[in-house]
Order: C-alpha cells, then structure tokens, then sequence
C-alpha cells in the first residue's frame, strides 16, 4: 500500500513539473490583465489579437503550409525509397540505412547549417529552401515506419497475383498497399509532427521575410512576452492534442492493434 | 525479390540524400579547411582552444551532462511506475505523458522564461508562502531546467519501450529461482532495460549539448553555450569559415558520444518509431 501510494504521488509531481506551464499559459490566455499573476476577469481579447494579426497569421499559414507539403512530399518520396530498399541485397541495405541515420543523428544545428551553406551558394533563401530542409529531415521518418510494414508484409500473395496476371501497379494496389498503409500514414503524421515543431533548420534555412511559427516566437520572445502568445501556445497545444489522439486511438492505431 | 526494377524506386531517394545530405555536409568540411579566400588552413578548427570557445564547449559538455543525469533519474521510476500499471488505463496515462511533447518547442521555452521570471507564478507563490525568491532566470540553472523540461520525454519513451517489451516469465522464473527484489531489479530488469537507457541518454545528450535557444532566451546572453558561439559565428559575424570549424568540432563530440554509449549497449532504436 505504501508503496502504491509513493508510485501515485511520484507520477502526480512528474506530471505537475509536466502540465504547470501548460496549465499557467492557457489561463492567461482569458486574462484581462497583462500581469503574469493577477486575475483580471475573463476576455477572449488576446485571441482577438492574435487572429488579427497579419504577421502571426501569416506565420500559421506557413508553418501548416511548410508542414503539409514538406510530409507529403517526404512520404512519397519515403515510402518508394523504402519499397527500393526492401527490394536490396543485405548489403544495399545496410549502405542505404547508414545513410539515413545522417539526418537523424545530425545535430539540427549542423543539418540547418550545412543546408544554408548549400543554399547560399546555389540559390537563395526563402520558403522553398525551407521546404527542401524540412523534406530531407522528414524523409527517415517515413522510411522507418514503412519497411518493417514491408518486411512483415507477405511476400508470396505478391508474387501469386503477378503470376495469375496482374501488373505489378494493380498487385500492388491489391495487395502490398492495404499491409504498408498503417506506416505510411504513421510516418506521414510523425513527419509532420517533426516539421511543426522544427525550430534549428528553419531558423538558418529561410530568408528574410519568412516566418514559421517557431521562428516568429523565437524574434518575438527576445523583444519581450506578449500576451498574443498565451493564445497562441493554447490554440497549438489543442492542435497537438487532436494530432495525437488521432494517432493513438485513431484508424491507424486501430488497425495496429489488430 | 531482389529484381532490379524495384530497386530504382529508391533513386529519387539517392539523389535526393547525395544532393541535401551528402553534398551539405561536404560543403562544412570544405569551409571548415579553407581561410575566405579559398586557401587550405587548420585554423578554423584548432580555434575551438581559444579561450571563449574551449569555455562554451565546457559549459556545453557541463550542462548537457547535468541534463541527461536529471532525466536519467526522473524517467527510470517513472517508466516502471508506468510499466506496472495494467490493461486499457495505461494506454492512457503514457498518452498523457508524452502530450507536452508535442507542443511547439519554442512554446516550452516560453512557459518557463514566463513561470521563473522575476514576478512570475512561481516566485509570487513562493513569495506567498513566506518563502525566498528563486532568482535563477538568466543563468545555467534555469537553462538546465527548461532542457530537462523538453527532453524528459526522449528519455522516458525508450526506456519505458524497453520494459515494457520485458516478459512477466523472465521476471517470475529468476524469483521462482530464489531472487529477491534487489537481485531480480539489477539482474533481470536493469539489463533487459539498458538499450533503452542508452538510446534515452544519446536522445537527450545530443540536443541538449548542441542546443543554442534554450541557453538564448533563458540565459539572457550571460549563458554562451558552444550552440550559440556557432550561431553567432553565423548569423552575426558572417565568419562562415569559423562557424564551419567549429561544428566540425561539435560534430566530432557528438559521434564520439554515441560510439561511446553504443559500445556499452547494442542496438538501440529511438523508441519513438
């Protein structure tokens, strides 16, 4: 019992250290007051604020704009690089993987800063050498949630289809595809989960002028906390609140599950 | 299946790598090695030893390490105390704990410059209870917390995969054998748990060494981590011979970081996939 009652107090602290800021900043977000500690009545004023703000919408729109493309992108271009992988010899593979562990392993500050090298050098910075930056970091995430798909996936229903005369595309449509789909869609969420909350490659990859989310905070929070960004902060943990549930309890957790 | 045909559905991919990973990468060892005008030199990255640079990355290592050490000691029990809990509920509460995980970043930070500012929630409350002031905003202290605060769950996810992977039978069989507590936690779990121990340290040493917000906005320009000497090299300077160098340098630390935590444990996976 004691120590029942030590694991529940323990777990309870951990996850005041967790939600405290979280909690603190939606609060503020309905304060009518500027002060971080006194209540000053309720108002929906700062969201009001937010909404109508041309340089904070225009950085929603980008960060969602950068987040969807850049997955999708990253997922096609991820789930053909893994079905090529699969089709490898031991030893493709392995040079294949090493090489998509660079990304991943690489400091964000080292793959921003070789990308703006790049960059600068060949073209100019803007909105689509950000892009470029968040699909070659979002790409592994794909590839490794679509091969061990594909490695379960049966081989033999495969080769059957093709040789009752099916085209390779419909085999695949048939039958690789409805084994692989719950990766792909999983690698597409956890790409653009990762690309929503990039901060390090967009920062040295985009031009003047351009904001995402993460970057804009990053200028405003050195000038000093506007309210605008309690709302922000609680309008973006609802958002992340959505995108994980969907991932965890929606169809494509389901279909793991089975 | 291993027809040619399939293996060319990887090419965009190749291409793709040789153009924004490889190429990239080469181009910092190119900077690095070369003066601004293009002639071979060392300089670059023997300046790591100047005295402002060999300081930052000191603090770097100092307070990547203090970073890790803390969420090594928070996670551990919390991932049992997760492990132990049964059925439907604990889908549930692991859900819980990674949520914060996937609020923006750069919101994170922003939470805590807000909550340890100097009339901030915390010290009113502390003021309330008669209690001195946390005065540590601006320093290494509170960019050790705020690290803590968004890499926790890097530590806690490996390690609770990792676990939660152990089977009951394992565990029942080393007590039938005449195992207490002690013996079955540091001869069964402990062992059964140390690739996710080494994919959690290497998660959140390595950000937390080559961080540079964090220490930016938390530090108030007092703290200078080996990040943001990179960063200014950068973006303020323009010296991009130097900030090549010196990453150089930051790179070499973190490869020799994992090969280290690598050799004590084999194969670790990051546990989020």
């Amino acid at each position: 019992m004691l120590k029942r009652s030590a694991e529940r107090i323990y777990m309870f602290l951990i996850f005041l250290f967790l939600y405290l800021p979280i909690i603190v900043l939606v609060i503020l977000s309905f304060n009518d007051s500027k002060s971080k500690v006194q209540w000053g009545g309720f108002t929906l004023r700062w969201y009001q604020r937010l909404f109508s703000s041309s340089s904070m919408m225009e950085a929603f729109g980008t960060t969602i704009l950068v987040s969807l493309v850049s997955a999708l992108v990253a997922t096609l271009l991820g789930t053909l690089a893994a079905l090529g992988i699969d089709a490898m010899k031991k030893r493709g593979q392995a040079i294949m993987l090493g090489v998509t562990d660079i990304p991943l392993l690489n400091a964000d500050i080292v793959t921003g800063i070789s990308m703006m090298l790049l960059f600068v050098r060949f073209t100019r910075l803007g909105l689509s050498t950000v892009l470029i930056a968040h699909i070659t970091f979002n790409i592994p995430y794909v590839i490794l949630n679509v091969l061990p798909k594909l490695k379960q996936s049966n081989r033999t229903t495969y080769e059957a289809a093709l040789d009752l005369g099916a085209t390779p595309l419909y085999a695949f449509y048939k039958i690789i595809w409805p084994q692989i789909r719950p990766g792909v869609f999983s690698g597409f969420l956890m790409a653009m989960t990762m690309s929503l909350d990039d901060f390090s490659v967009t920062y040295f990859t985009k031009g003047a002028g351009i904001n995402t989310l993460s970057t804009m905070i990053y200028t405003e929070m050195r000038k000093g906390i506007r309210p605008e960004m309690y709302a922000l902060s609680t309008i973006l943990f609802l958002i992340a609140l959505v995108l994980l549930l969907f991932m965890n309890f929606g169809p494509s957790a389901r279909q793991k599950e089975e | 299946m291993h027809n040619l045909k399939r293996q060319i559905l990887a090419g965009p991919y190749l291409l793709w790598i040789a153009g924004f990973v490889l190429l990239p990468v080469g181009l910092i060892l190119y900077y690095a090695l070369t003066t601004t005008s293009g002639q071979f030199t060392v300089f670059n990255i023997t300046s790591i030893t100047a005295s402002v640079h060999w300081k930052a990355l000191v603090l770097s290592l100092e307070l990547a390490l203090l970073c890790t050490v803390f969420c090594l000691a928070l996670s551990y029990p919390l991932a049992m105390v997760l492990n132990g809990m049964k059925g439907k509920k604990s889908s549930l509460v692991v859900f819980i704990f990674i949520l914060p995980m996937w609020m923006n970043f750069m919101l994170r930070i922003l939470a805590w410059k807000m909550l340890l500012s100097n009339h901030g929630v915390i010290n009113t409350i502390l003021d309330m209870l008669g209690l001195p002031g946390l005065d540590i905003l601006n320093t290494p202290s509170a960019v050790v917390f705020c690290m803590v605060y968004d890499f926790l769950p890097f530590m806690v996810l490996p390690i609770y995969n990792a676990m939660s992977r152990i089977e009951k039978d394992v565990i029942e069989a080393a007590r039938d054998l005449g195992a207490g507590g002690f013996t079955v936690f540091f001869k069964v779990i402990l062992p059964l748990t140390m690739p996710g121990v080494v994919s959690g340290i290497i998660m959140v040493f390595v950000p937390a060494l080559t961080s540079f917000a964090i220490s930016d906005l938390l530090g108030g320009g007092k703290v200078l981590l080996i990040g943001n000497v990179i960063e200014q090299a950068f973006m303020q300077e323009y010296n991009w011979n130097l900030g090549s160098g010196l990453s150089l340098v930051l790179m070499v630390f973190v490869i020799a970081s994992m090969a280290l935590m690598n050799s004590h444990g084999e194969e670790g996976g990051t546990g989020i996939c």
